[in-house]
């Protein structure tokens, strides 16, 4: 049930690193579309690029990363090549984040409350009054208790998972129609984690959010995402409807990492265990970056990169599917 | 308790450790606004013992205490209050470092940031050898070399390698590091807090099969302090669930997951994403863990339990054994007023 037109639309996006010893590749010409409402799961391991796409679309790329290529459409125009200030507006208002770790998206030196009413008055036109009267609701409504006294309080008088919830209220204060989240449960409790899924579905839900969700745990892809974006080494491995690619993974790699989560039922002795590493991007190797680590690897994959091929709902980038190609 | 321990005698017994902690405010702050002091109690009255072999976990949200458990077994805190025997030695008795010395080498410790718990400044082989210097377990060089490059084999990194600093490493090449370096002492057994938190699920499930593989060769028994169910699901011979300082329920591996007894248990296994998308509603686990600082009366966990009733407010519940083997410390099990159908209640 897609809308007439996606929300976001990231076109062949490239994210390149100049350094003394040649140009890094970290994105590497990615393509995929998020839909008002929809959560999209961007899954991978360390390294896959994934926080990076992340930091590229709301134009928070650390120097010297910078987008070499392709375009980034939000709500049909771009947005990756506008001037900071207009930048700046959009995100917050009408994109907001959360990160990995709340301890840098908080300044430590003002009380919580003093950020989240900035934020809010920045984006919205309301007094400070009001502001503080929105941001002990934004409190209140991402669980911490007793908000009224604790946004007083400074980011080091929270707990870990209190902090992340204070930095969940700081993205919703303008109402973003879009939220990338970047590992927002990692650092929390499974049961607050629980919570938090429960509070992003309840958001996509009621305020019709578009959430891209990055995160390494496939766990919470299956409770959150409508669809899933399988990363590695900088390029999408498999992009599908969430249950799919879960349950029937077609990328070698994507079927290696689901066999590497522990499941509680499963009586495995040993775990899959994908031998090796993700490449480091000055060895990214040729053709099909996972060749040296697929079990399934032939000739072709050493010097041909397979593009995304369409095989049912869901999308692969590997040449096992080449000849299922054309089910558009 | 001195001499040898008898056969029968777990590795490790420990009985009702306490650490408390005072988080008073300073003294003028207490003298002037009329404060008293505040005692955090970590971990309050903990008793379990762990078999020759076994892995046993603790599993708990953050703050239950488990961390505080796995570093008073290792010794980095003193009890407040308990006894922890290991290897037939009373280690609460031992106030010396020269005592201390031959049992602590054959009790190590994994940490769970393989970034902050290896020295940058060092090169990886002398990391790794680290204790056998520390402990005088060999004699020159050659032979410390040698057993640094067999430790490296042992962990499946390279003996060459050991001329690396730990920078040049992955996240989970470090936790290698880390578990080759805890191995150099010959120890028998590994505290191991957190060690894959930290880590990809590919890199994981690497460390846990090394973890498994290790104990297989060397006999190791482990205490494996864990938040992620899933992974003591896989790694475990038994498990304690911890909850505000206190064990709530201590069972078998498979019967605790088949058959969850205590509340908290239960609401905890609700938690476990359900990787297999069959559409099962969890029910997430209503508030949070209160503050170990003024935890409730009774039973820590009856505010957020269904069942709780009168006495869980006032009584504090004993850990007692249930007929399948498992030790709940829960009035209503006890009193057998928890239904053992799954708790899909309305938690409040």
């Amino acid at each position: 049930m897609r809308a007439n037109r996606p929300l976001l639309e990231v076109d062949r996006l490239r994210v390149e690193f100049p350094t003394r010893r040649g140009t890094l590749v970290a994105v590497d010409e990615i393509s995929f579309h998020i839909d008002p409402g929809e959560v999209l799961g961007v899954v991978g391991e360390s390294g896959a690029g994934k926080s990076l796409t992340g930091s590229a679309i709301i134009g928070l790329l650390e120097p010297p990363g910078r987008i070499a290529g392709g375009r980034i459409l939000f709500d049909g125009s771009r947005i990756d090549d506008l001037p900071y200030e207009q930048m700046r507006r959009i995100r917050g208002k009408q994109i907001g984040a959360v990160f990995q770790d709340p301890l840098t998206s908080l300044n430590p030196l003002y009380s919580v409350g003093r950020q989240l009413i900035e934020t809010i008055t920045t984006h919205l036109d309301l007094s400070e009054g009001q502001a503080r009267k929105r941001a002990i609701e934004l409190l209140a409504e991402v669980g911490i208790p007793a908000p009224e006294r604790r946004i007083d309080q400074y980011p080091h008088q929270f707990s870990g998972g209190m902090r992340q919830r204070v930095v969940i209220a700081l993205a919703l204060c303008a109402n973003p129609r879009l939220i990338i989240a970047d590992e927002p449960t990692t650092a929390l409790d499974v049961s607050i984690q629980a919570q938090i899924i429960a509070l992003l579905k309840k958001l996509c839900r009621e305020h019709g959010t578009a959430v891209m969700l990055v995160t390494h745990d496939m766990g919470v892809i299956a409770e959150t995402a409508d669809r899933v974006a399988v990363m590695y080494a900088g390029r999408i491995a498999e992009i599908g409807p969430a249950r799919q690619v879960i349950k029937q993974p077609l990328h070698p790699y994507t079927v290696g990492l689901m066999g590497s989560i522990p499941m509680v039922g499963t009586d495995a002795d040993r775990l899959v265990q994908i031998e090796g590493a993700m490449p480091r991007l000055t060895e990214i190797p040729p053709g099909c970056a996972f060749n040296p680590r697929c079990p399934k690897v032939f000739e072709r994959c050493r010097h041909d990169r397979p593009d995304l091929i369409r095989v049912g709902p869901a999308s692969t980038a590997c040449w096992l599917y080449d000849g299922q190609a054309g089910h558009d | 308790m001195t001499g040898k321990p008898a056969m029968t005698e777990p590795l490790l017994r420990v009985e009702g450790l306490a650490r408390y902690f005072d988080v008073s405010p300073p003294w003028l702050n207490r003298v002037l606004e009329g404060q008293g002091r505040l005692v955090l109690k970590a971990v309050d009255g903990v008793s379990f013992t762990i078999p020759k072999g076994e892995t046993f976990a603790i599993v708990g949200e953050s703050g239950c205490g488990k961390s505080t458990v796995a570093r008073l077994v290792v010794g980095l805190y003193r009890p407040s209050r308990g006894r922890i025997h290991f290897a037939g030695h009373d280690l609460g008795a031992m106030t010396t470092r020269a005592q201390m010395a031959p049992l602590r080498r054959k009790l190590q410790m994994i940490f769970q940031d393989p970034y902050a718990s290896l020295n940058p400044r060092w090169r990886v082989a002398d990391i790794i050898a680290e204790p056998i210097r520390a402990f005088g377990l060999l004699e020159g060089r050659p032979a410390t070399t040698a057993r640094v490059g067999e430790l490296l084999r042992q962990v499946k990194l390279t003996p060459a390698d050991g001329e690396k600093y730990p920078h040049e490493f992955s996240g989970g090449q470090r936790q290698r590091i880390s578990i080759a370096r805890a191995l150099a002492s010959q120890p028998e057994f590994l505290v191991c807090d957190e060690p894959t938190s930290a880590l990809d699920v590919s890199v994981q499930a690497q460390i846990l099969n090394l973890m498994k593989d290790l104990q297989r060769q060397l006999g190791l028994t482990y205490l494996f302090i864990s938040h992620n169910l899933a992974v003591v699901y896989h790694i475990s011979d038994r498990v304690a669930v911890m909850y505000l300082g206190r064990l709530a329920e201590v069972a078998p591996t498979r019967l605790l997951f088949r058959r969850p007894r205590h509340p908290y248990t239960r609401m905890l296994l609700d938690t476990i994403p359900d990787l297999g998308m069959t559409g099962r509603q969890r029910m997430p686990v209503a508030g949070e863990v209160p503050s170990p600082i003024d935890p409730p009366t009774g039973c820590a966990f009856h505010p957020r339990c269904p069942f709780a009733n009168e006495r869980c407010k006032a009584e504090r519940p004993e850990p007692l054994p249930t007929p399948e083997g498992a030790l709940v410390a829960c009035h209503g099990v006890q009193e057998g007023r928890v239904p053992d159908a799954p708790i899909h209640a309305e938690v409040g």
